[in-house]
């Protein structure tokens, strides 16, 4: 059948398979009651046993997968056998070409600390979600970036990233970044413009530049601070308007609220021993990947798991931390608003009663009673998207539990200037209908046409203005409405710096020349300071020359720590030749747990600069005393920067121009200076730059006036009305990422949606509502009405509708048109929820693509005999037990394993694993879906990306994915993430049917893959029954023809496959093969936990471990020898080399009554 | 009556057995064609910008193979010399030669010189040289007698088998490792002192017969 799409852009898009049946959720309601089919299940599909399902379960591929159906005809079985006779006939002689003469090309003065054939590491950061930094590590070939890795010095980073810092190396090389500088959408020059401009800018200047107007996202950065203030006093009357659309909108207004100013506020996971979470938890402020990293230190359970925190998980959508929860809670939002009232009143932080359901009421008792007995050591979270009344409330809770000051702090905000975004875009708004701009330079790729809320009607606003300039990545929804587009550079080419969530500084430095001669957002801002020719780099030394060398005592103590053990790390130790002082120091760091420090590279990977610029020919014109007077004015007049000078001796506010310095005091000062900048870049942060505690106290009036509010709200609500509930992608963000590939095509945590979004309803809702997948709705919040397609998602609370942001774009490179646009739903008014939505069927169908059933792990067969069924039904995809019963048994999951006896278990003979072992251990119980690992592991990798057409017949590449699994009720699931990379069997099934010997056995256990090998039967993947392998239906990778930038994000250390050929997760042989070589060169072995793979590095809660079985002092030994260990479908004698850690819960007996709900079903163990 | 005539018989047979032995000569002029220098590159001269010399630079003024290629005992790739390291002596001496216009013409407008690749493996394989030279494999093993060599040519065939021929006996290449870059290294004459030799640097450098697939192809 054809899919009709509701809003035509896609309309060339076909569907090939035949459109999903209807469901029966009353059968599947049935089902679920009788405890029939397996405990966990992936999806509706499975558990009303479609035939679809069924198909999926014993098919390697989904149907028609494997057929050429690409071209609009499509080809006939007869053409096709035509064809491929033809083509093996001929497959002899292509083995006779003759490789092609080569060129090799060495440098003409090769720089320093470049070896061919070794990559480089540079600290630098990346900023996402309101400029907040995260410490990173960048990967360098001669010169290129190719993959990004933590920084472990870095407060935010600790080591992992998010999926956001590991696939900007794609929108780095993204060809459809913008590549010119635009007038009228005509090529110009930058000298144009600045030309044009300071001529505006002149005219401007009598009064006192009022008219002009700068619009940008939330930025932390010192140095634009700085600017911008040099700008104002240029210009008093300009005026400076932010809009960050997924910023700290409510966030801010509670602090304000609660406490009187924009504090922001920091949490302890570390020491909290009970946890609520209302929301999405683990996303706030920037800091979503240390909080991870803290919350996973408490969940993992403290001497040998004697104790761990609880975890209770309130929310109207799932977020990832709820699928690590002990309880989880779905209420629609207004409800949830109310259970915190409810929480508060049982806390006696307010007064009065408020009305909830039956089972909320139960949670309040318990979850009351269970703060309070753990008070100074408990923790409520409330997320951005609660009404600021509630966050005041949860910012009450937190205090009455006397958790301020242990495991919840306040801080003086690290975003420059917090102004209040949603008046400050209302009144450029009003400014500019008023006719009161001038001249509008939107910045740093703000992309308010698409992004600002739909009542203020910005681009009608915006044309009203004599002067438009967009600077940016894209040549976006804005950039059409405007006079100028200036290119913007990317964080990976650019200077520039910016604080993390807790206040610490880093400086950002490019590791390659700008691709398209872009301009970085100081550029452009000092162009407007009448220096159109200073660069980044100038502008942020200038900015740091007075004020490092005051920060360079902290540098020379991380300096210290970095020599020995600790310190800046790489993930292969490169430059770990130059000695044994390398070497001592990686040992010292492996017990630290740390992956190699190398104290012999430092300080010169962070200095050398990567490309043509060298410091030698820009370090020397910098000096304090050559720089322009404006460099270091105004030094003290910023509110954040106050702490980083003020943790400074010597650096404090500058009373006057710095050109005065002169003589022998500015070449000590450059020295000075020097040092300290050198240390810094190296370092990746300016140690003593965090921020530091702030005092707070609740205002008990905004309590009561919270309190009230949220009554009044609360009283308001019917069952039945459906609230639209507006979050960012957790993919493409804001918009921002559209278009890029990689996170395009990443299956949405929990969702599994790729390539677009949907209205995501609960089960119940749908059915009341009698919508169906695919069904595309019309979807009116008060006047306005947008057209989008429906998913149903067990673990949505009834009554609520999910929108994600950015989808429905319109000028967005490979975005453009997918999915559906949330903004014009979204008002001033009504951010992140908006109440009284209206759903009509349209009659239309939109065919989402959603992986949630692609590469089933097919144990069981719900239709065929019930004894059988019900006997593969106990086959535990994911085991899990409860704290209590395993501090009564430790053995419990190992009772439960059905390991066969291995010893007598093959045709072939045992391998005998001498050297290394190389295995794998995921611990499920901290594992959140963030999906971080598997872009770690298509950049790393070099994965492609096929499309939305090819991943829903099931060819996309991902070599580990995140298989999410549902439990219990279908209207209050529990949810589950089970990563699951190639499992590196040591009884392959995949080895033996290989005619070729494409894939073999390795001495230390990998099943190798040989790409040049292959010759694409796919008996392999037939085999495999956790369905891990991914074959190259068509010609997937970059092609250098085509698109030749693309070539360059690859790593060079890993084959591109080529069409027709299979592939897999090989544990990052590549990685392996390094260490080996580089131990073997250095004739040491290769130091324990040294090792690691790209998605366990890229892990934020530390789920996967990885390393050699045979060595001790390996972390995975110990996690594979643990008593919660255990084998994914070991049964079938396959001695999976990458095993699980059981989920361990630790439940509420108040809220589960032991051998309750989950547990009794598990009680045949 | 017969349709064929009795002398189709005769060609039926020799059309068969003929095919066989076309197959297997078709097979063999395959195989030859694949073994060639013409396919590996073995032996074969190739055009270079400057006909640089390996014999007068080694041989006649006794460069250590490291002076060039730098990063042979840290890396991979053994590094092939920027224009300066030619410049370094080239600046001094043989200023004015035709011959080395095209170093000059680099170093003065920073332009790189384009060498022609002489040992050039498949990109799916990953040869690093950093290992070989750590576990005793001299340069001559496989690159040949480089300073007899006027001209730069590829002497091994660098096909697989012949990679495996070593990988699975490694012992019988390895030598003392303050040899390895010396290009005319014997091993004692005496077999059984060779033996002893070659038992000996087995055991004290720890060379294994790697032979999985990923030692090569990742």
């Amino acid at each position: 059948m054809d899919s009709v799409n509701g809003k035509g852009k896609c309309g060339a898009e076909k569907a090939p398979e035949p459109a999903p049946a209807r469901l029966n959720l009353e059968a599947v309601r049935e089902r679920l009651r009788e405890k029939r089919g397996p405990e966990f299940w992936r999806s509706l599909d499975e558990l009303a046993a479609t035939s679809e399902f069924q198909d999926l379960v014993h098919r390697e591929f989904p149907r028609q997968a494997s057929e050429w159906v690409d071209t609009a005809d499509g080809v006939s079985r007869r053409r096709f056998l035509q064809l491929a006779s033809a083509s093996l006939a001929l497959a002899g002689l292509t083995g006779c070409t003759k490789q092609p003469l080569e060129k090799i090309v060495p440098y003409v003065r090769q720089p320093e600390q470049v070896i061919p054939g070794k990559p480089l590491y540079f600290a630098t950061a990346l900023t996402f979600g309101g400029g907040y930094a995260t410490g990173v590590l960048a990967e360098s070939h001669l010169g290129r970036p190719t993959k990004i890795e933590g920084n472990p010095d870095h407060p935010a980073s600790l080591g992992a990233t998010d999926l956001f810092a590991q696939a900007s190396i794609l929108t780095l090389y993204d060809p459809e970044r913008s590549q010119t500088l635009l007038q009228n959408g005509r090529a110009s020059t930058w000298g144009a413009f600045t030309s044009q401009v300071a001529g505006r800018l002149n005219a401007l200047q009598p009064t006192g530049g009022a008219g002009l107007r700068i619009l940008t996202g939330s930025t932390t950065s010192p140095t634009l601070a700085d600017q911008m203030q040099q700008l104002r006093t240029r210009f008093p009357a300009a005026r400076w308007h932010r809009w960050e659309p997924a910023g700290r909108h409510q966030s801010q207004a509670a602090a304000v609220g609660a406490f009187g100013r924009p504090l922001e506020t920091r949490y302890d996971f570390t020491r909290a021993r009970v946890i609520l979470a209302v929301g999405d938890a683990l996303c706030e402020g920037g800091a979503g990947v240390r909080y991870a990293r803290d919350f996973a230190e408490g969940r993992r359970g403290r001497g040998d798991r004697q104790e761990m925190s609880r975890v209770y998980a309130v929310e109207s959508v799932p977020a990832n931390l709820s699928s690590v929860a002990d309880h989880r809670l779905q209420l629609a939002p207004a409800q949830v608003e109310a259970f915190v009232l409810a929480l508060a009143q049982a806390l006696g932080v307010a007064g009065g009663q408020v009305a909830l359901p039956a089972e909320a009421q139960k949670w309040v008792q318990a979850v009351a009673q269970d703060l309070q007995q753990n008070r100074g050591a408990s923790l409520v979270v409330g997320d951005e998207y609660l009404s600021p009344a509630a966050q005041v409330l949860i910012h009450g809770i937190n205090q009455a539990l006397g958790n301020s000051g242990v495991t919840v702090s306040y801080q003086e905000p690290v975003e420059v200037d917090p102004v209040d975004q949603v008046r400050s875009i209302t009144e450029l708004v009003a400014d500019m209908n008023a006719g009161q701009v001038e001249l509008l330079l939107i910045l740093d790729g703000a992309n308010p046409v698409y992004t600002a809320p739909a009542d203020l009607a910005f681009a009608q606003a915006l044309q009203k203005v004599p002067l438009r300039v967009h600077h940016g990545l894209y040549q976006d929804e804005t950039s059409v409405y405007c006079h100028w587009h200036i290119p913007a550079t990317h964080e990976l080419e650019s200077w520039g710096d910016a604080r993390s969530f807790d206040g610490t500084v880093s400086l950002i430095q490019p590791l390659i020349d700008p691709l398209y001669d872009g301009k970085s957002i100081y550029e452009v801002v000092a162009a407007m300071l009448g220096k159109a020719d200073a660069t980044g780099y100038d502008v942020v030394r200038q900015y740091w020359t007075p004020r490092l060398p005051g920060l360079a005592a902290g540098l020379e103590q991380l300096s210290k720590d970095t020599a020995g053990s600790g310190g800046i790390t790489t993930a292969l130790g490169m430059g770990g030749f130059s000695g044994d002082s390398g070497f001592s120091g990686m040992v010292g760091a492996s017990g630290a747990g740390a992956p190699g420090a190398n104290g012999a590279a430092s300080p010169s990977p962070g200095v050398g600069m990567p490309a043509n610029q060298g410091l030698g020919t820009q370090g020397g014109a910098n000096l304090p005393g050559q720089s322009t007077p404006g460099g270091a004015q105004g030094s003290g007049d910023l509110g954040s920067e106050s702490t980083i000078a003020g943790s400074s001796a010597q650096g404090g506010p500058a009373t006057g121009p710095a050109a005065g310095v002169t003589g022998a005091g500015a070449t000590a000062g450059g020295n000075a200076f020097e040092t300290a900048w050198r240390r810094a870049l190296h370092a990746g942060l300016i140690p003593a730059t965090a921020s530091r505690p702030a005092a707070a106290a609740v205002n008990g009036g905004a309590v009561q006036e919270s309190a009230r509010r949220i009554a009044e709200t609360a009283g308001r609500f019917q069952p039945g009305q459906i609230t639209l509930v507006l979050r960012p992608d957790p993919t493409i963000w804001d918009g921002r990422f559209a278009s890029n590939a990689w996170l395009q095509e990443l299956p949405k945590p929990i969702l599994k949606l790729v390539w677009d979004n949907a209205l995501v309803v609960s089960p119940g809702t749908a059915q009341r509502l009698g919508v169906e997948y695919h069904d595309v709705v019309t979807l009116t919040a008060g006047n306005r009405t947008q057209r989008v397609a429906v998913w149903i998602l067990p673990g949505v609370a009834d009554d609520t509708a999910l929108l994600t942001l950015g989808y429905g774009r319109q000028h967005a490179g490979k975005g453009t048109g997918q999915g559906f646009n949330a903004y014009p739903l979204r008002t001033t008014q009504a951010l992140w929820t908006a109440p009284g939505v209206k759903i009509e069927k349209t009659g239309d169908r939109y065919i989402l693509v959603n992986t949630q059933n692609h590469h089933v792990i097919g144990l069981y067969n719900v239709n065929e005999d019930e004894e059988a069924s019900e006997e593969a039904a106990k086959r535990h995809v994911i085991r899990h037990t409860t704290l209590e019963r395993f501090r009564q048994d430790p053995e419990v999951i190992q009772k439960e394993r059905e390991k066969p006896d291995y010893k007598n278990m093959t045709m072939y003979g045992n391998h005998p694993y001498e050297g290394h072992k190389w295995g794998m251990v995921i611990d499920l119980n901290v594992c959140t879906g963030c999906s971080a690992c598997v872009v770690a592991c298509q950049s790393e990798n070099n994965i492609p990306s096929v499309g939305k057409e090819q991943v829903q017949k099931g060819r996309e590449m991902h070599w580990l994915r995140i298989d999410r699994y549902f439990g219990g009720d279908l209207d209050a699931p529990s949810i589950h993430n089970q990563p699951l990379p190639c499992m590196q069997c040591e009884n392959a099934p995949c080895e033996v049917v290989c005619p070729v010997a494409a894939t073999a056995h390795s001495d230390e256990g990998l099943n190798d893959m040989v790409y040049n090998r292959c010759v694409g039967t796919r008996y392999c993947s037939n085999n495999c029954p956790y369905k891990v392998r991914r074959f190259n239906f068509l010609r997937y990778a970059p092609k250098a023809e085509e698109t030749p930038v693309l070539t360059l994000a690859q790593n060079p250390d890993v084959t591109v496959r080529m069409r027709g050929v299979m592939e897999k997760c090989t544990y990052c042989v590549q990685r392996i093969e390094q260490a080996k070589i580089e131990s073997k060169v250095e004739r040491r072995p290769i130091p324990a936990n040294w090792l690691q793979t790209a998605c366990q590095q890229a892990c934020p809660t530390h789920a996967i471990t990885f390393g050699d079985l045979n060595d001790e002092q390996w972390e995975v030994r110990k996690w594979h020898d643990d008593p919660l260990n255990y084998g994914l479908i070991e049964e079938i004698n396959t001695r999976p080399r990458t095993t699980y850690l059981a989920k361990l819960r630790n439940p509420n007996p108040a809220l589960e009554p032991a051998g309750g709900a989950e547990g009794a079903e598990h009680g045949h163990a | 009556m017969q349709t064929f005539h009795r002398s189709s018989n005769v060609i039926a047979r020799v059309s068969i057995f003929g095919a066989i032995f076309f197959l297997a000569f078709l097979g063999w002029v395959m195989a030859s064609l694949f073994n060639s220098s013409y396919a590996s590159g073995q032996d074969v001269f190739k055009r270079q910008p400057v006909p640089f010399s390996h014999e007068h630079h080694v041989q006649g003024l006794g460069i250590d193979c490291r002076y060039c290629h730098t990063s042979v005992e840290k890396s991979s790739f053994a590094g092939l010399p920027p224009t300066e390291t030619c410049m370094n002596c080239h600046k001094q001496i043989w200023t004015n030669a035709d011959l080395l216009e095209p170093i000059r013409a680099s170093y003065r407008t920073g332009e790189p010189i384009e060498w022609t690749r002489v040992h050039d493996l498949p990109d799916y394989v990953y040869f690093n040289h950093s290992v070989h030279v750590a576990k005793g494999i001299g340069c001559a093993t496989c690159h040949g007698e480089v300073d007899k060599m006027p001209l730069m040519f590829q002497k091994a065939s660098l096909q697989m088998q012949w990679c495996l021929d070593c990988h699975r006996d490694p012992s019988k290449n390895v030598r003392p490792r303050e040899e390895v870059f010396n290009l005319n290294w014997q091993p004692p004459a005496d077999p059984q002192e060779a033996q002893a030799l070659r038992a000996r640097l087995t055991k004290e450098y720890d060379v294994k017969s790697l032979m999985s697939c990923s030692t090569c192809h990742r």
